[in-house]
């Protein structure tokens, strides 16, 4: 619990330019989507504010941490929130998984006449084979194949492994006060991601170009490139958390005792991890 | 408490910035409070307008006012702003102003971020009552957008998606702050079986938050790639299913119901003990009933759908699951009477507004009752039984319970009592003219009347004509609660630190009105300063 000298800032000036640049980028957004030649500026200025934002916020919170003004109160508050954080991203990603699950187990079947759906598949698509994967009885899209598990997703599974590894040995590295182990295990962590998004793309690049599989493939294409793509965006964010936090290591902002800026990365790494085992036994594997 | 320690404090803070500065960059529980109390009133105010725009569309039967595409937009809009604009962010600033008093906490644990949770909600919503003047229009296909009708509006959808995306981030992380502040920032000896109920409903309702919000998001964005991207989640010709929007949408949706309720149980459950002199009856009970509550709004969300033709075994399970909840339910409200039981009961409006809650919201929670009946529902589904009984449990149940709150702690708000005899006109103003305007609708429900229609049968004529007038004098009642709360901002009888001779707890211990910093040095805290505590006061 909450003892002494809690940090409370007397004034914040970023959460009111990150409010307007979040606004200015949905705006452009919004706009973009329906045809303004402005939207895509709008977009990138409303971004280009957010970045700065973030920035400085970050900024200002590393300044405040490096003064030795967060108590340990604090950083319990800090835990909190990030623990709550990954929370919501985890719900995020369940309405996803809800919409694959309810698509393969009740409503593609349904479409093909099992259980109460014997007239809807009589009236509507009597020729339709409910089979997994599918672009629905009007195969939107076109025919596709898919990607198989044990190739390039088996690889992409051993990576994110074995980066959860590396971030460990960093995290020993960094409990022993041993700067250059904890160093060298970050850049292999950062490695490990960027590599795991380079054959991402690769795979995106081949699916398109030659197995015809696409976001506009049905029910399979969607939910297939709306769960891998968010994932993607998120090892994405994480692997720049994880750069900015070695570029941190380096500058020496982490102690072997006050690491919680450094514990949020990896958290968040372990949880894109352990997202893509999810993705990997459900959209490649079953 | 200790007057001295707080007001020495104060020196500290001599450059808190003035004017525009200080609302723009406050990091003050008490200041971002106000901030969400004031945005939410005017949220409240604009969705009032949409409402009397229907009301006196529906005067009588035919098109007299406005076209029915409008007449769409008004329906949806006015439901979107008062859920996320007036109702919520009520609760999120009555949470702001009061949980870091009612534990002891200096301040909200991040309140930089608390910051940002407001300040993104302006902006939320200057995105979606925008999309009213785009050549297209507002989103008319009702609050819940469900595709195929949502998606085939026009140009606002995006707008209104990504309107939704930012009330999402904000509502997220204003309920991980209230979370985080709860567990991490109460003062020594406030255990977790001491806190005030109000405490205990918003840590479970902040839980609901994370848990949900992220849901409506990805279901929006759904929508989103539907429209824009060629995924076809809720096409059938693609092998997705429009239904599913509905299942992902009310797992979000069903909750919401309850983040918009429980906090209201906290506040009626700070609100009784006081006026009637006795401590909350059974007080664990209501706080495993809140938990209750909350576990089962995860497993109810299909009751709002009953007639999309889910398999028999599905409507049974939903059914029965959603009337579990009158058991837990049960329990608060027989604990709330209990409470009155032989008390020394005096009304006040706070009081008023409480007791007015407990009789409507019941009502409310009856005919909720009715709807969960399957076979019954498919009878009632989308008419002016479900219009009528969703008002009753968020008008006479959230809006009355942040009334409530509202006249309660205002004189620790302002340092004055508010008007004490204009507060009884607006309570029974208000009651008399919302069940005049909502009871009829049930009867318009059970013979058919759809919701959502801008022209009815002439058979529907009278009750119609009743339920508007009672709109109207119920939109009217209201402004006088704006000339209340203004009355009592300015001036007027100085209120004490107890203000309200029965009341319990750590926040009647600080001074009214409540100094920009409190708590700076946490009180100690035991038995005595809880309004629950076994014996009697």
């Amino acid at each position: 619990m909450a003892q002494g000298q809690y940090y409370v800032p007397h004034t914040a000036k970023w959460p009111i330019v990150g409010s307007i640049g979040l606004f200015i980028m949905m705006l452009g957004a919004a706009s973009w989507l329906n045809g303004a030649a402005f939207g895509p500026w709008l977009t990138l200025a409303g971004s280009v504010i957010v970045l700065v934002m973030i920035f400085g916020w970050f900024a200002d919170v590393i300044r405040e941490s490096q003064q030795g003004l967060y108590n340990q109160a604090v950083d319990i508050s800090f835990r909190q929130g990030m623990i709550w954080f990954i929370f919501s991203e985890v719900m995020f990603f369940a309405a996803f998984f809800g919409a694959l699950f309810y698509a393969r187990v009740l409503s593609v079947p349904w479409v093909g006449g099992e259980g109460t759906g014997a007239m809807t598949n009589e009236l509507l698509y009597p020729q339709f084979d409910a089979t997994w994967p599918t672009a629905g009885p009007a195969n939107l899209g076109g025919g596709f194949e898919t990607i198989p598990a044990f190739g390039l997703p088996l690889l992409n599974t051993l990576i994110l492994l074995t980066s959860g590894l590396t971030i460990t040995l960093a995290h020993w590295a960094l409990k022993k006060a041993q700067r250059g182990a904890l160093i060298g295990w970050m850049i292999a962590t950062v490695v490990l991601g960027i590599v795991f998004l380079y054959l991402q793309a690769t795979e995106y690049v081949h699916a398109y170009q030659d197995l015809g599989l696409t976001l506009g493939s049905g029910i399979y294409g969607s939910t297939f490139f709306m769960l891998t793509g968010f994932h993607g965006l998120h090892v994405t964010l994480g692997t720049i958390m994880l750069i900015v936090i070695t570029l941190r290591c380096m500058a020496g902002h982490f102690s072997k005792k006050q690491h919680f800026g450094w514990e949020a990365v990896a958290w968040y790494w372990h949880f894109v991890d352990v997202v893509w085992l999810g993705l990997f036994v459900f959209v490649y594997v079953l | 408490m200790s007057h001295a320690t707080t007001m020495s404090h104060d020196d500290h803070h001599d450059d808190h910035p003035t004017g525009l500065k200080r609302w723009l960059f406050t990091t003050n529980h008490k200041e971002i409070g106000t901030l969400y109390l004031i945005f939410s009133l005017a949220a409240f105010m604009i969705g009032g307008a949409m409402a009397m725009v229907i009301r006196a569309e529906l005067f009588v039967p035919g098109l007299q006012l406005v076209n029915p595409e409008f007449f769409n937009q008004m329906t949806t809009m006015h439901a979107l702003v008062m859920i996320f604009g007036a109702v919520m962010p009520a609760f999120v600033g009555l949470a702001n102003w009061m949980v870091p008093l009612m534990i002891g906490a200096p301040d909200m644990a991040l309140p930089r971020m608390n910051n940002w949770s407001f300040w993104i909600l302006p902006f939320a919503f200057f995105l979606l009552l925008m999309t009213l003047f785009l050549p297209s229009g507002g989103p008319a296909s009702g609050w819940t957008l469900y595709p195929p009708l949502s998606l085939q509006g026009g140009t606002n959808i995006a707008f209104v998606i990504f309107a939704i995306h930012l009330m999402g981030i904000s509502s997220i992380m204003g309920a991980i702050n209230i979370i985080v502040t709860i567990l991490n920032m109460r003062a020594p000896g406030m255990t977790l079986l001491r806190m005030p109920l109000f405490v205990w409903t918003w840590l479970i309702t902040g839980f609901l938050l994370i848990a949900v919000m992220p849901v409506l998001a990805g279901a929006v964005t759904m929508l989103l790639t539907d429209r824009f991207f060629g995924t076809s989640f809720f096409n059938a010709a693609g092998g997705g299913d429009p239904v599913m929007y509905q299942h992902i949408f009310w797992f979000f949706g069903h909750p919401e119901v309850y983040i918009m309720i429980l906090p209201a149980f906290g506040v009626i459950s700070e609100i009784l003990p006081t006026f009637s002199r006795k401590p909350l009856f059974g007080y664990t009970s209501m706080v495993y009933a809140t938990a209750s509550i909350a576990f089962l709004s995860f497993i109810v969300w299909a009751h709002h759908m009953f007639t999309v033709g889910m398999p028999l075994g599905a409507n049974l399970f939903f059914m029965y699951a959603t009337m579990v909840i009158a058991v837990p339910t049960g329990v608060k409200v027989f604990n709330w009477v209990s409470t009155m039981w032989r008390g020394s009961m005096t009304f006040e409006t706070p009081m008023l507004f409480a007791l007015g809650f407990i009789v409507l919201f019941t009502i409310g929670g009856f005919s909720g009752l009715m709807l969960a009946i399957v076979p019954a529902d498919f009878q009632y589904h989308d008419t002016y039984f479900v219009v009528a009984h969703f008002h009753y449990v968020l008008v006479t149940g959230s809006v009355f319970a942040i009334m409530a709150g509202v006249y309660y702690w205002l004189p620790k708000w302002t340092g004055h009592m508010y008007n004490e005899r204009l507060g009884k006109i607006h309570f029974w103003w208000s009651t008399i003219s919302v069940n005049v305007l909502f009871f009829p609708q049930h009867y318009l429900g059970l013979a058919g009347m759809p919701r959502r229609i801008p022209d009815y049968a002439v058979q529907f004529a009278e009750f119609n004509m009743i339920s508007s007038i009672g709109g109207f004098a119920f939109g009217l009642a209201q402004l006088l609660f704006i000339y209340i709360i203004w009355q009592a901002a300015r001036g007027g009888e100085r209120a004490t630190d107890q203000v309200w001779d029965g009341a319990r707890g750590l926040e009647w211990t600080v001074p009214s009105p409540a100094p920009l910093h409190t708590f700076d040095t946490p009180p100690k805290v035991d038995d005595s300063v809880t309004a629950h505590a076994d014996r009697l006061v």
